[in-house]
């Protein structure tokens, strides 16, 4: 008996490399490539391991006099810029999307059906459609080149994103606790307040999670709506080390491996919260 | 009622609050006007030159200042035209590519600058960097920086084949590659910027002239698609099935170009002047001191044809944005950029846009700047006269985008030349009707 | 004036009514205000040619843009090449996301750190991702002719990209590398949920571990399985980042998606009339999607 079962855990571990081969294998060719030189990034045959391995290309960034190129300068100051952007899309997202999400799950009114339909349909309009009309009415406002705009237009498609998420998570929360709530007295702002948000935290911190991944992942407004340092967001900092004569991969690379690492550890530090939020999604819709 | 209350209060509250998060204070009250500058992030001058020179302006210009920002290639168009939706412009000034201005000019963007042009300027610049700024001769522009497409090779790979001298013809080089290619020195000799991007029309360009073809005929009808376009078209896709061209230029970009040159991995390679300086760069570049310049080649056919030269012209100029609250300053700050003063100060990095720096003393004096200078001036020089232009129509963006796709096809086989070049031709009718 | 549920009141319903509206207001206020007048603007726009520029004359045209896409060639030719990203592409998730969740249901040794190594790739910005495998697909240099010259399966590097009809595998192969981990955990997080008496019943009846995944799990995955789905499917369809990192749309267009040919007319034509029709057939098509995911989703559920 132990012995098939030791088969077959064998079998399992085994079928579960070629999964870690798959996940691994680019990101740790990313960080390779970032301690590369650009001579040895351009080598035939491949370099898999540097001979030369440097921290040059992370210098560039967080020590930017020192850089060649005015990209690693302005790496840092885009970092800062992403995260002030993604927690605040994330703050507010959270706040005033719970209690629209608990008013469509629970309460029953006229017009809670197509409101949902609505604030579903919002999300699927291409980002590239708004884009000129929302650029117009920021620039008239003279918002261009500040967080605050890319915080604003972020909403348009985080919080339908936000809302439906948190329903379906409200929608778990057992009626019976609601029930005796409002059997004891509670007013249904009482019950929301008092009854489903402390149950409902699991499921808020992964919204949260959800959200704040999906800001700091955003390139397309953050490369129209800003440029000067002010607002310039991590995505497009990236996507700015292909200049036109200065394509700099190794250093593209480094800041690759950088503007991957917030979100990683925001992701992994509430994993736990996720797969929760997920299962609440999933399986009852 | 009153819950009413307090949560609109509340929602105006938030709104308030994100009007105050991440809200940078607008610059200090009435005094110096700040102008904003659109430049691209490119060799020539790098950032932290043109940054010194926005200074020294503002230090001779205490009530201007001057707002620099550097993009990539590839995302100016896009910017200038987001840019200009607004008003005011997000942009007093941008720098603009050469196949821009028809564009721009249509759509109302670029301001007429020429009565600010001084006598002195039009006939102490070169008239071809004029010619790019100007239309209906009106100017709309100040020239900044001459580019064309330069045939390099690498010299210490034609001496190993035994090549005394770098090809004149076209077909000359098909046989020097396959020499080198028979000796084992590179598998893949010649590398080309082919992808679906601007480079690839600009490749063609060079081509399409050398074999005495052009874009256009004398009635602006395309002409890309007669016989001469064509067989430029095929020789393209041949050189690859042969084996001569990396199959990887297909989706290389200029950059591209650059680093399989500066890799070792071409004997031939054309491109802006930035990849000389780049192979030269012993952090990056393996072929350091083996760069060397030729006259671009041409074919055959268009020798006969009395063609002597063939390359395209890839300059940018800085222009003002027409609905700019400050035309003045912007032009004082362009007219800065341009002046003798600061042109000569940075020949180093970027060729002078002056006639006179490249005559007598000063071409000598030019020649001696840099270490790379003795041989990029007289490259200049040589090829400069023979750059062609792209043609300077409105539409030329998306006329373009249809002889990328036309070219890609016919060199990843989707299409026969002749069909490929067939159908770009009608787009460019339809464009031309609209 | 303090709501009082306990009182049966007739108008229960109407203050119930006016507490949603006011959780309710904070959000609409936001999203109508950032999204309804640019998708009325661009609705507008659709039925004009637009020429680009300052003070430019917009000519009514009627549906003229709508049919001008319709009769394109080009247009069509994009759906269908987006339509063949999204199938495979969700397709695949799926496959490999069910395969993978089930891997991790099973507890292999290391199934933990399993679970822990797919959000990696998940939380990975989607521009770091495209860059990242455009550099691996890199003709000259890249891994993937690395690895694959090194374990001898070709003799000579592959200018992957170049190739047509491998370029949009490829630009697919990379998307699922970062989104296909999504799928996987919220399957796994649903296999999670299941009963384990039913499983284990039909152990004892003498099903095998096959038959018990195939007929026993798979169904109640049904409705986890439609939101995977569904989800990825919209955000398939609308695709852009990825395919203007790795390939700006190409070679020869042949990974030129919807969205992007919408950006190539809004932005580099400066034909936006013709933008905004082509955003409005891609939101209408999303929004069908939408539709097909509230019939199904919002069918009662069986236990």
């Amino acid at each position: 008996m132990s012995y098939r079962k030791i088969v077959r855990k064998l079998f399992l571990f085994l079928l579960t490399l070629p999964v870690f081969f798959f996940i691994f294998f680019p990101l740790l060719w990313l960080f390779s490539a970032s301690l590369s030189n650009q001579v040895e990034l351009f080598s035939v045959p491949i370099h898999w391991i540097p001979e030369h391995p440097t921290f040059q290309n992370y210098l560039d960034i967080f020590f930017p006099s020192l850089a060649a190129s005015s990209v690693p300068r302005t790496f840092a100051t885009a970092l800062l810029n992403s995260i002030k952007i993604a927690s605040a899309v994330t703050f507010i997202c959270i706040l005033v999307g719970s209690l629209a999400a608990y008013a469509l799950t629970r309460i029953p009114f006229r017009f809670n059906r197509s409101i949902q339909l609505g604030i579903i349909a919002t999300r699927m309009i291409p980002e590239v459609s708004l884009v000129l009309p929302l650029f117009i009415i920021a620039s008239s406002l003279h918002l261009i080149n500040r967080p605050i705009v890319l915080i604003i237009t972020y909403m348009s498609f985080a919080l339908p994103y936000a809302i439906w998420l948190m329903a379906a998570y409200f929608q778990t929360v057992p009626i019976e606790l609601e029930d005796a709530a409002r059997l004891d007295g509670c007013s249904r702002l009482g019950i929301l307040f008092r009854v489903v948000m402390p149950i409902s935290v699991p499921g808020l911190v992964s919204t949260a999670m959800f959200v704040f991944l999906l800001a700091w992942d955003e390139f397309f407004y953050a490369l129209i709506f800003t440029s000067t340092l002010a607002a310039k967001t991590v995505p497009v900092a990236i996507a700015e080390f292909v200049g036109r004569y200065v394509v700099n991969i190794n250093g593209m690379m480094a800041g690759g491996i950088l503007a991957a690492v917030p979100p990683v550890l925001v992701a992994l530090i509430f994993q736990r919260y996720i797969v929760r939020g997920m299962t609440a999604g999933a399986v009852k819709g | 009622m009153r819950t009413i209350y307090k949560l609109t209060l509340l929602t105006l509250a938030l709104v308030f609050l994100m009007g105050a998060t991440g809200c940078a204070p607008q610059q200090a009250a009435a005094g110096p006007v700040t102008i904003h500058i659109l430049t691209m992030d490119q060799a020539g001058l790098k950032p932290a030159e043109i940054d010194q020179i926005a200074r020294d302006f503002e230090a001779k210009n205490p009530d201007i200042k001057v707002s620099m920002e550097y993009l990539g290639y590839d995302f100016i168009h896009d910017k200038i035209t987001t840019g200009m939706a607004a008003n005011p412009p997000a942009y007093d000034a941008a720098m603009i590519d050469v196949i821009w201005p028809d564009e721009f000019i249509k759509a109302g963007y670029l301001l007429d600058v020429t009565d600010r042009v001084t006598p002195e300027m039009k006939d102490g610049i070169f008239p071809a960097s004029w010619n790019g700024v100007t239309r209906n001769g009106k100017i709309y522009g100040m020239p900044w920086l001459m580019d064309v497409k330069y045939f390099m090779y690498n010299k210490d790979m034609l001496e190993k084949a035994g090549i005394s001298e770098p090809p004149k013809t076209w077909e000359e080089l098909v046989d020097q590659a396959k020499t080198i290619k028979e000796q084992g020195i590179v598998e893949f000799p010649i590398v080309w910027s082919w992808n679906q991007k601007e480079g690839v029309v600009c490749d063609y360009a060079v081509l399409l002239y050398g074999n005495g073809g052009s874009f256009v005929d004398a009635n602006g009808k395309p002409a890309f698609n007669d016989e001469k376009g064509v067989q430029a078209l095929t020789w393209m896709k041949q050189t690859i099935d042969d084996g001569l061209t990396n199959p990887s230029s297909v989706s290389s970009d200029e950059n591209a170009v650059r680093d399989n040159f500066m890799a070792g991995q071409s004997a031939f390679a054309v491109n802006w002047l930035f990849q000389y300086s780049d192979s030269n760069d012993a952090s990056k570049s393996k072929i350091v001191g083996q760069a060397a310049f030729a006259p671009m080649p041409v074919f055959q056919a268009g020798a006969d044809a009395g063609v002597k030269g063939s390359s395209v012209d890839g300059s940018s100029s800085f222009a003002i944005m027409a609905t700019t609250p400050y035309p003045d300053q912007t032009w004082k700050f362009l007219a800065y950029l341009a002046s003798n003063e600061v042109q000569t100060k940075y020949s180093a990095e970027m060729l002078p846009i002056w006639k006179a720096d490249f005559e007598g003393q000063k071409l000598e004096e030019l020649k001696a700047a840099t270490p790379t200078n003795p041989v990029t001036v007289p490259a200049f020089l040589e090829q400069f006269p023979f750059a062609n232009e792209r043609p300077t129509v409105a539409y030329y963006n998306e006329a373009s985008a249809a002889l990328q796709l036309a070219i890609q096809e016919a060199l990843t086989g989707v299409k026969s030349p002749q069909d490929a070049l067939d159908a770009a031709a009608a787009k460019w009718v339809e464009l031309a009707g609209q | 004036m303090a709501i009082n549920l306990t009182k049966r009141r007739p108008t229960l319903r109407q203050q119930e009514a006016r507490i949603a509206w006011l959780l309710l207001a904070p959000s609409l206020l936001i999203i109508l205000g950032v999204t309804l007048w640019p998708v009325i603007s661009t609705f507008f726009l659709s039925f004009f040619h637009v020429p680009t520029g300052i003070n430019q004359v917009r000519t009514f045209v009627g549906f003229a843009n709508y049919l001008e896409m319709l009769r394109d060639r080009l247009f069509w030719e994009t759906i269908g090449r987006t339509l063949y990203f999204t199938v495979v592409s969700v397709g695949l998730e799926l496959i490999l996301g069910l395969a993978i969740a089930q891997l991790i249901h099973s507890r292999p040794w290391g199934w933990q750190f399993l679970r822990f190594s797919l959000i990696i790739p998940w939380a990975v910005p989607t521009i770091v991702n495209g860059a990242m495998w455009r550099w691996i697909y890199s003709a000259d240099f890249g891994a993937l002719n690395g690895l694959l010259m090194q374990l001898g399966l070709i003799k000579h590097y592959v200018p992957w990209l170049t190739l047509p009809n491998m370029a949009m595998n490829l630009v697919i192969v990379a998307d699922i590398w970062h989104t296909m981990p999504f799928v996987a955990l919220v399957l796994q997080a649903a296999l999670a949920g299941l009963p384990e008496d039913l499983d284990e019943a039909a152990a004892v009846d003498g099903a095998n571990a096959f038959q018990r995944f195939w007929q026993i799990r798979l169904p109640l995955l049904r409705p986890a399985i439609l939101v995977a789905l569904i989800v990825r499917t919209v955000d398939a369809f609308r695709v852009f980042d990825i395919v203007y990192i790795i390939t700006s749309g190409g070679p020869a267009y042949k990974t030129l998606t919807i969205t992007y040919l919408t950006y190539l007319n809004s932005f580099a034509f400066g034909k936006q009339g013709i933008g905004a029709a082509l955003s409005f057939l891609i939101s209408a098509f999303t929004i069908v999607m939408a539709f097909i995911y509230i019939r199904f989703l919002y069918r009662p559920e069986e236990t």
